[in-house]
């Protein structure tokens, strides 16, 4: 069969073929763009953030739209952007591929958890919108993590957030419906020859980020199904003044929410080690090791979710044992880093553009995870808690870590996608562009979070009190680099669309990787494999 | 069983193109199933969880709840669940035997028995609204109960009416599986929603048979 003649993209036509398809490169591709809408949405609440604060007393956004924006951006990022961008949009594309199997297990339910998304996603836009209807609601300004009593206040404020919980509540099933679904496929669709040990590394990631999905979401489904009846009903179990208890709302928000940040990493660590492996074309090292502590995390990220709450009323006992606990989970993503840096050493290296979002991912990735180190040490904790410390911390991992890895793997895998090339050096510029943003924006928020500048407030003083000369030129200093990292993802997407018009026609295996993904046509044909489902012939990372 | 099956009694199908064989499809349902099931025990772990927070700090508070509540009403309808279970573990023997007509009968069983349930539900429900006793604020029963006796009604509520929500939509699905089975889908080589619907219903039963001495048997 000739390259050009029958691929996924082309195999049906029209508008219903893409609605009602089951294939997963399909439902791939309608995740990635969708959550790269919310990621533009989610960007353009931030964008506004850092504009109200680039000058003391800015009046440019009030009290009320400025906690709006940040709600909104936490909101959707969270929920519509990074926990589906990997696994759901990538993880879709290339988790039955990499596996040896022609779909995943459940081809039906994985539309359904698309369909699923999207109405959650438009449930999310009716909060929004809704208070600007004439409804004469208050609009959400409860930031995502929903505090009680805060958010528990019935009257006007409560339909925002009843909507805005079902929307998550929604949401939730789509997760744990791909969660689920990728559980099976791994056991159950594995190619012949492919024991557990055979598996590429990013399949062991989205195991263990599936498991997380499976367990977790569960909870953070009853807490906020009790958080709307509390509203309705005044149940008395959150809300203070009727008998219940906001701390055990804080409880069970994070026993979701800690595991959700897992969920978020762990498959950008996968992306990372097929990177890594890839472009310095050496097997990669301690691959058990790297395996492994993907599990490690899924498991240890299950009990370190009292560090959310070492201010909030935990006895300092309790508080003890999150610490440490906390610093427990520090060590599988270390042993990453180790392994990631240790495949590197003596390989011969490839500097294309994944490569580069895979080195700024190690960089920023382990500044990320070290100060979470300080954030779970419980004194140093009291002073940084709530200061934009937390702040930069969240981002390094989140953006610097899973964002960027989620870019390196859009690139890495863009040729099997599209079956285009995209224009490598604008490609490398972009990389770079968002790399120095994302440092002049975040960094400088390490500043001024232990020079004490508050997080979630939306103006500061202009003088009299210390470090006013520092909040001043940092927080523009911080701004200035928002613009630019905007300006670079503009770019980059850019970059990546006019590839589909003019870029240069992909071969099968343009980085010379070694998984099952790379031996199909690009892009793959309807059914991934024509003929029978493959055999595997060789462990992973065999290069030569 | 060495008899042979006349197979013009029942429906041919092919299994899904990425599945290897039926074994493979039937093995892969039933995991799925039993995530979903591990989902479903995660969301009654909150309230679970969420119960004894609340009676740890009211114990008195618990009794004099679980005071409101009929325990003979709460023993029928675990009598009745456990017969559905046994009803429905029944009709997929039945189908495995091939016998359409044992397992459609053993399957209406099983949805009469859960209206059964709901029946007794209801009537315990409304006789706790006529007394005024509903969940949190809107608590406005007039005899004599202490100051956190809504919250222990809140939790009942929440617990036993996401559990009804359960039964329903287990009822729905075994009536989706009686309507196949009646058209002659399933058979010792098919079974598989039958197995799966199946392992649902034991669980949305097994939740009840925690929820039953929790709440009714306090004392």
């Amino acid at each position: 069969m000739s390259e050009t003649q029958s691929n996924y993209l082309n195999h049906e036509k029209g508008i219903k073929s893409w609605l009602t398809t089951v294939d997963h490169k399909r439902i791939g591709i309608m995740y990635l763009v969708a959550s790269v809408t919310a990621l533009l949405a989610g960007g353009a609440f931030a964008l506004m953030i850092r504009l109200q604060l680039i000058k003391p007393n800015n009046t440019l956004l009030d009290e009320q739209f400025y906690n709006q924006c940040f709600t909104l951006h936490g909101v959707i990022m969270v929920f519509l952007f990074i926990i589906p961008a990997i696994p759901a949009a990538l993880g879709n594309f290339v988790l039955p591929i990499m596996v040896g199997a022609k779909d995943v297990a459940f081809p039906r339910m994985n539309l359904a958890s698309l369909y699923i998304y999207v109405v959650g996603a438009i449930i999310a836009l009716a909060a929004i919108i809704l208070p600007y209807c004439g409804t004469g609601w208050t609009p959400l300004t409860t930031g995502w993590t929903f505090y009680t009593p805060y958010s528990s206040q019935g009257g006007n404020s409560m339909y925002p957030v009843i909507i805005m919980t079902f929307a998550a509540f929604t949401l939730g099933f789509s997760s744990i419906f791909t969660g689920l679904n990728f559980i099976v496929t791994i056991h159950k669709l594995r190619a012949k020859n492919m024991g557990w040990y055979q598996m590429p590394l990013m399949l062991w990631a989205l195991y263990a980020t599936s498991v997380l999905q499976v367990l977790a979401t569960p909870v953070i489904g009853v807490t906020l199904l009790l958080l709307a009846m509390e509203n309705i009903f005044g149940i008395g179990i959150f809300d203070p003044d009727k008998g219940g208890d906001p701390v055990l709302f804080q409880h069970f928000f994070w026993f979701y929410s800690h595991p959700a940040v897992y969920i978020m990493i762990l498959p950008g660590m996968g992306v990372i080690s097929e990177i890594i492996s890839t472009f310095s074309k050496k097997v990669i090292f301690g691959y058990k090791a790297i395996a492994n502590s993907s599990i490690a995390i899924a498991v240890i990220s299950f009990f370190v979710w009292g560090h959310h709450m070492f201010l909030s009323g935990q006895t300092t006992y309790t508080g003890m044992i999150f610490s440490f606990l906390t610093f427990g989970v520090a060590i599988p993503s270390a042993i990453k880093v180790f392994n990631w840096t240790a495949t590197l050493y003596r390989g011969s290296i490839d500097l294309k553009t994944p490569m580069w979002y895979a080195l700024a991912f190690l960089f920023l990735f382990t500044i990320g995870g070290l100060t979470g180190l300080y954030l779970g040490t419980l004194s140093v904790d009291v002073l940084l808690h709530d200061t934009y410390f937390v702040v930069a911390h969240f981002h390094y991992v989140m953006f610097g870590g899973t964002a960027i890895a989620f870019f390196g793997g859009l690139h890495f895998w863009w040729p099997k996608m599209f079956g285009v090339m995209y224009n490598e050096a604008l490609g490398k510029f972009c990389a770079f562009i968002i790399f120095i943003g994302f440092n002049m924006t975040f960094f400088t928020q390490f500043f001024l979070g232990t020079t004490g500048f508050p997080r979630r407030y939306h103006s500061y003083a202009a003088e009299g009190f210390e470090n006013a000369a520092t909040w001043k030129s940092m927080s523009a200093f911080s701004t200035y680099g928002a613009i630019l990292l905007g300006f670079g993802i503009a770019l980059m997407l850019m970059n990546l669309l006019l590839s589909l018009k003019s870029g240069a026609k992909a071969p099968r295996n343009p980085w010379g990787a070694t998984t099952l993904d790379w031996e199909t046509q690009s892009p793959p044909v309807w059914d991934n494999f024509p003929g029978d489902c493959p055999e595997l012939h060789k462990d992973p990372y065999t290069y030569s | 069983m060495s008899t042979s099956v006349d197979k013009s009694k029942f429906l041919e199908r092919n299994i899904s193109h990425h599945f290897a064989d039926a074994d493979q499809e039937f093995d892969s349902c039933k995991l799925g199933m039993w995530l979903f099931l591990l989902t479903e025990i995660l969301l009654f772990g909150g309230l679970f969880v969420a119960y004894v927070v609340f009676r740890s700090w009211h114990p008195e508070t618990w009794e004099a709840g679980a005071e409101h509540l009929q325990w003979q009403s709460g023993a029928i309808n675990t009598a009745i669940l456990i017969a559905s279970s046994l009803t429905m573990a029944l009709a997929i023997r039945q189908a495995q035997l091939n016998d359409k007509k044992g397992t459609v009968l053993l399957l209406l069983s099983t949805v009469l028995l859960a209206a059964g349930f709901l029946v007794v539900k209801y009537f315990e429900y409304s006789h706790k609204f006529e007394l005024g006793i509903f969940p949190g604020t809107n608590y406005i029963y007039g005899g004599p109960h202490l100051s956190n006796e809504n919250i222990y009604f809140s939790i009942y509520y929440m617990m036993t009416g996401l559990h009804v929500l359960h039964v329903i939509f287990g009822m729905i699905a075994i009536i989706w599986v009686t309507l196949r089975a009646a058209k002659g889908h399933f058979y010792e080589a098919y079974y598989t929603p039958l197995e799966t619907v199946g392992l649902y219903w034991h669980l949305v039963d097994l939740i009840w048979i925690f929820l039953f001495p929790l709440l009714y048997l306090t004392k």
